[in-house]
């Protein structure tokens, strides 16, 4: 397996999608390029298993290193634990739905095209780069088209969302690219190699400076409490597969980030900041919850549940603990999956409606059995219904931040639990004032999923219900990446 | 035919690790068929979920029952094979899990484990879940015939029948807890089955997010005892938590919170756990207004199945609930509580249904007490809990005979509402006319609930009573008034349907239902009027040890009399249209009237939730994103704009100013190098 | 008296104050590129002199100013194009009324 594959394939798909000359090769293109990822995304699990069940017990499999430019010791550096085939699986399933979902667009389609695959293309290398410049680079790629993609397809106040969550983002890897510059300076090794750094004890005090940049910093993209109003506005403007990409994808680098780069890292770092980390997500969790219950737009209320749900993966990593780290690597496939599938209903709500306001919709289970049910699916997923996938991210974080038993943990778990119900509040709401109570004078003519969003629907629904039904496999995958940064945590000595 | 086996075998083995723990006695090589009983119905579930609407509109009631016809057929053949051929081994009823596999492993020792725990009560309660629920399938073949969402309304109920069953089975904490989330999502799908109604829509959001509250503490419960004994496994918590000296219970004794141990906390939590789902006081308010389902779901999961899961739960982890005196008597008093607050409640309602749900709501609180009484005999952190409990094997026999009589009556209802089209009281009265075999069975199942002998309730509360006396007076007492409201207004319930007024005129004189809905109406009477012979102890006891259970004729003189009071009483009243039962209702103004809106908890609930969680909670979290938060961010923008927009008329495009900046930035810099840096 | 370094650096600080002046002051697009020339003469005076005050056996001066004055013809053989372009599309060579390039 070679992962160059991976960055290749979207590559060439974007070109080819550039040279195509009508929206319907441009569209077919799309289409073939992200089966063909989801096909690459399969292969590289089973050969990733097939290394592990054969005894491969490397940390990184499939690794591979080029020089890039080796004056300042950049190289280009690749290779995948299960965290990352766990990411890269995401990605590829969200790609494929997000390019269905969009096959009425009709305004500039061979650039729309493009940039989603060029989003995929900045995704797939960040998730597999072992070198930090270049997982910086991708980084920005994936930043670049969701500001066109908001800017220009978006709806609303598009110019406004677009600008503020380009700026919020480059913010946010601004401060990422500080602190990259100050761990290859102040590890004393003058390199960017992510094994390399973690294979030396950067020193305590470069920690103290470097993690927090670094966490913030990712922390922007993954919704960290207070720099998390960019997910409202951005996603609320987004075309509908802007939006899954935005809260599927990237809102993932961000979270893969703070767990990959800072917390493994800079254990020091980790543990003197886990505090803070875990009120901030605490508060994150809880607030986005409370701040969802008043929203009357669904992407509003899908937004801020996101913001809360990614409190889930932050609280996860500050926890400290294997049960939890797994717990958010979970959440953050989980939520990739459900958050993408809830803006795509939403997205064939509004197609139909043209509203997106709850109180102006009801009882559409009449007239869209199909698109209510998923409604109702992805809804249940949201407020953890076991069978699918958020109930297992949920309680696999639960039951790691419960390992702690000091008084302060175990506040911010009990207070995090209490979001479950908190969950449960706004989605039934919504659920219950636009798929049920009584049919909408004007919306009786309305028509169900065409072929395009009901492939796009159960591909998500399929990943969800795997998860939730079987999450053995998963933890499998996960179980052993994390236990390495475990270790590497471990080995920290106490204050 | 046999490879295929084999290689589904190997698989499941290798691809789910299924391992069989335990070396069975001969004969118990049907493990897979235990599987069959939830996944038949959860196969319902999926064929008709999936194909119903297009495929099999018509035929979907039949496939449904047929399918549960099997599993009812296999778990009652399990019943029968492990209490009378395998169960008792040296005497005592074991507990067996033939079939577990690792679902989810947290940490070592913590996983999520997928099984099949036999032991009494599971087999008992998938006896009488599969029954029930083959009773309803039954029923709503001619009930819901019809209606437009046939198929979805019989996936729903497979759904459910599989949650339910996967409950009981359930060998792991965690398992239980996740079947008790699906359990309560199918209630909601059910609940809101007629989802075009408002109420309907309200009522299901309500069960929901109420019992979900109740689940929180469930699941925090679970957490401090995975916690402490350091496993989710139902039969290695109990070993672990009830050994004295053992670490785990020293940990689980010793680390305090607000002056109870973690122990009792944990208890009391997973208590309001199944407080939420059986409609516990102050966690009851959901139950009445679940009733905006179908009746026959109301009959299956609102009276004789899910709601008692809270009761199967203590039941389940009574081990350790008995290793806490503070969660036993918590237990005891909000059910004692609950039992009475719903009796009186239910004198006072006038919506037929409603007043089935208070006195569901009252019986459950009779079983939970039992269950908290049944273990005062203990002496906390005693480890012999065995021989005694005998509130224990009362709470589960008052459980399976509830379960009978209750469906009975609800399912009762459900022809009376199928006949009148109405829920409301005031709209029925000398229906024994036109609904005899109804009648009857409404009789019979009143009988039975009232506690009248022989019929089947009057065995299940006698031992009830009879535990509660022999732990604390002040209990017994209330139980007796509570049993004698019980028999009151179900016999208010019965004249006032069957008798009081003079016929009635309605449109079409369609009598009862059919024979669809009369077969279970009978099957079901004749279990109500039986069941009380069934020697319940022999089978069902806290310890596995089979126990006589004896019955003094002196001590049932006291509750069969005021039961015989009580139905005198509703007789006199209602009997015969008259306005003494306004005359009363007047004279007790105020508490009629509280009883009547059931003493304002949901009002109490409703500001609670609107005024303070949505104004004080939602509403300022919202502003504070919108104004603050996000105002910090538009703030900086803003004053980057702002700086920006000064800078920018230095560009002003006039050549000789950018000359004069030039030659002032010139003078500047010679300055600073000649002067200042030299 | 022979006059002295000082008295040339005088004359040459005059004329570049004098063409500075001219620089900011005119309004005439012709006048301030003769102002800058003026400016630039005053840098060869200086040139000269240092040259010849200071390093008396070096030519480096000499050759600055040469060099100066080779510049300064091409400046303003491509100035003069600048105007006389600027006064095809202006019909004027007023500096005010050239701002186009601005915010």
């Amino acid at each position: 397996m070679n992962l160059i594959l991976l960055i290749l394939l979207p590559l060439l798909t974007a070109v080819l999608i550039l040279l195509m000359r009508n929206s319907q090769q441009v569209k077919l293109t799309a289409l073939i390029g992200s089966v063909a990822q989801l096909a690459l995304a399969f292969a590289l699990l089973l050969a990733f298993r097939n290394e592990r069940v054969a005894g491969n017990e490397a940390q990184m499999l499939f690794e591979l290193q080029y020089n890039w430019f080796p004056a300042w010791n950049i190289s280009f550096h690749l290779g995948v634990d299960g965290i990352s085939v766990a990411m890269i699986l995401l990605t590829s399933f969200v790609v494929i739905a997000g390019v269905l979902v969009s096959w009425n667009v009709t305004k500039m389609t061979k650039e729309f095209f493009f940039l989603l695959i060029l989003l995929s293309l900045g995704a797939y290398g960040f998730f597999i780069s072992l070198d930090l410049f270049i997982l910086f680079f991708f980084l920005e790629i994936a930043v670049i088209p969701k500001y066109l993609l908001i800017g220009i397809w978006g709806s609303g106040k598009k110019e406004y969302a677009a600008n503020k969550l380009a700026l919020m983002l480059m913010g946010g890897s601004a401060l990422v690219l500080v602190g990259l510059l100050g761990v290859y300076f102040g590890s004393h090794q003058k390199s960017f190699d992510l094994i390399t750094l973690a294979n030396t004890h950067i020193p305590v005090e470069v920690q103290k400076i470097c993690f927090p940049l670094l966490f913030v910093g990712f922390g922007v993209f993954s919704a960290l409490f207070p720099f998390h109003t960019w997910v409202p506005d951005g996603h609320s403007s987004a075309p509908t597969a802007g939006s899954m990409f935005l809260a599927g994808i990237s809102m993932k680098l961000g979270g893969y980030g703070c767990l990959r780069v800072a917390t493994y890292i800079m254990p020091d770092g980790a543990k003197e900041y886990a505090n803070i980390i875990i009120v901030l997500s605490t508060i994150a969790i809880l607030y986005g919850a409370f701040a969802t219950m008043m929203q009357k737009d669904l992407k509003y209320i899908n937004a801020y549940s996101s913001v809360s749900h990614c409190g889930f993966v932050l609280l996860g990593i500050g926890m400290l603990t294997k049960t939890a780290m797994t717990g958010a690597v979970m959440q953050m496939v989980s939520h990739g999956l459900m958050t993408a599938l809830f803006f795509a209903v939403i997205g064939m709500i509004y197609e139909r409606t043209h509203t997106r306001q709850v109180n102006e919709m009801g009882g559409l289970l009449k007239v869209m059995p199909f698109i209510t049910t998923i409604l109702f699916i992805v809804g249940f997923c949201s407020l953890g219904l076991p069978g699918l996938s958020g109930f297992v991210a949920e309680m696999t974080v639960f039951m790691g931040s419960w390992q702690h038993p000091d008084p302060f943990h175990r506040i911010a778990t009990i207070a995090a639990c209490m979001s479950i119900v908190v969950t449960a509040v706004y989605i039934l709401r919504a659920i219950g004032q636009t798929a049920m109570g009584p049919l909408k004078e004007g919306y009786v003519n309305l028509s169900d999923a065409k072929w395009n969003e009901k492939i796009a629907a159960i591909i998500l629904i399929g990943g969800i219900i795997a998860i939730g039904v079987a999450p053995f496999w998963l933890n499998d995958l996960i179980g052993p990446a994390t236990q390495i940064i475990m270790n590497k945590l471990a080995a920290v000595q106490p204050k | 035919m046999i490879e295929v086996i084999r290689i589904t075998y190997y698989i499941m083995n290798e691809f789910l690790q299924i391992r069989l723990l335990q070396v069975l006695p001969i004969g118990w090589n049907f493990g897979w068929s235990l599987l069959l009983i939830p996944l038949l119905p959860f196969a319902g579930f999926l064929l008709l979920g999936l194909f119903g609407r297009k495929y099999i509109k018509n035929s979907a009631g039949i496939i449904a029952t047929a399918l549960l016809l099997v599993s009812t057929v296999l778990s009652i053949y399990i019943a029968y094979v492990y209490f009378f051929e395998y169960g008792k081994v040296m005497g005592m009823y074991q507990k067996f899990v033939p079939i577990q596999f690792t679902w989810l492993e947290f940490s070592q020792g913590v996983s999520i484990d997928f099984g099949v725990l036999i032991d009494p009560i599971s087999v008992m309660m998938l006896a009488i879940v599969t029954f029930i629920s083959l009773m309803v399938h039954i029923y709503s073949l001619a009930y819901m015939k019809g209606d437009e969402r046939f198929p979805t309304y019989y996936a729903f109920l497979g759904l459910f029948t599989f949650s339910m069953l996967g409950l009981v089975m359930a060998s792991n904490i965690f398992q239980m807890y996740i079947f008790w989330e699906l359990v309560g999502v199918s209630s909601f799908l059910l609940i809101g089955y007629y989802y075009n109604k408002p109420s309907a829509v309200a009522a299901c959001k309500k069960a929901f997010i109420v019992t979900r509250f109740a689940d929180l503490g469930f699941l925090l419960g679970i957490l401090i005892l995975s916690f402490h004994a350091g496993t989710l496994d139902f039969n290695t918590l109990v070993q672990r938590l009830t050994v004295d000296g053992s670490e785990e219970l020293h940990s689980a004794y010793t680390s305090t919170f607000l002056g109870a141990s973690a122990l009792t906390w944990a208890a009391i939590l997973i208590f309001i756990g199944g407080a939420g789902k059986s409609a516990m006081f102050p966690l009851h308010v959901w139950l009445p207004d679940a009733m905006e389902g179908p009746t026959p779901v109301s009959a299956l999961i609102h009276a004789a199945t899910m709601v008692v899961a809270g009761v199967y739960l203590v039941a389940r982890m009574f081990p350790i609930f008995s290793m806490s005196e503070g969660a036993m008597h918590f237990v005891t008093y909000v059910g004692i509580f609950s039992a009475l607050f719903a009796a009186l409640i239910a004198c006072t309602q006038t919506d037929i249904k409603r007043v089935l749900a208070y006195s569901t709501m009252s019986q459950i609180g009779f079983m939970m007490f039992a269950l908290g009484v049944s273990g005062s005999n203990l002496k906390n952190g005693s480890l012999n809990y065995s021989g005694l409990g005998a509130g224990y094997t009362a709470a589960m026999f008052h459980l399976f005979t509830h379960a009978i009589f209750k469906a009975l009556l609800f399912l009762g209802a459900g022809s009376v509402i199928h006949f009148i089209h109405s829920n409301e009281l005031k709209d029925m009265g000398g229906l024994r006319k036109y609904l005899p075999i109804t009648n009857i069975t409404f009789l019979i199942a009143c009988l039975a609930i009232s506690g009248v002998p022989p019929f089947a309730g009057f065995f299940s509360k006698e031992e009830i009573l009879l535990a509660a006396y022999q732990h604390k007076a002040l209990i017994y007492w209330i139980a007796l008034i509570t049993s004698g409201l019980t028999a009151f207004y179900m016999f208010r319930l019965y004249f006032l349907i069957f008798w009081n007024k003079g016929t009635i005129v309605h449109g079409e004189h369609h009598g009862e239902g059919g024979f669809a809905m009369m077969l279970p109406l009978v099957l079901l009477a004749v279990g109500a009027a039986f069941a009380g012979f069934i020697p319940f102890g022999n089978f069902v006891t806290a310890d596995g040890k089979p126990m006589e259970v004896v019955f003094h004729w002196q001590f049932s003189i006291a509750p069969v009399s005021i039961a015989l009071a009580g139905i005198f009483t509703a007789m006199w009243l209602y009997r015969k249209q008259n306005n003494k039962p306004v005359a009363i209702a007047n004279s007790l103004n105020v508490f009629y009237k509280a009883g009547y809106n059931k003493f304002y908890i949901d009002e109490l609930y409703l500001f609670i939730t609107k005024k303070i969680l949505f104004n004080l909670v939602g509403r300022p979290a919202a502003w504070f994103d919108k104004n603050v938060v996000d105002g910090m961010v538009n703030l900086t923008g803003n004053t980057t704009q702002l700086i920006s927009e000064k800078i920018k008329e230095f560009q002003s495009g006039k050549v000789q100013q950018y000359a004069i900046y030039f030659l002032a930035g010139v003078i500047g810099l010679a300055v600073v190098f000649i002067y200042i840096w030299k | 008296m022979q006059p002295g370094l000082y008295h040339i650096l005088f004359i040459s600080a005059a004329l570049f104050f004098i063409g500075v002046f001219g620089f900011f002051t005119r309004r005439n697009l012709i006048t301030i590129l003769m102002s800058v020339e003026l400016v630039l003469n005053s840098v060869n005076l200086n040139f000269i002199a240092f040259n010849k005050y200071v390093w008396p056996h070096k030519m480096d001066g000499l050759f600055f100013s040469i060099f100066v004055i080779a510049i300064a013809a091409a400046e303003a053989a491509v100035a003069i194009a600048i105007i006389i372009n600027l006064y095809r599309s202006h019909q004027s060579i007023d500096v005010e009324n050239a701002e186009e390039m601005k915010f």
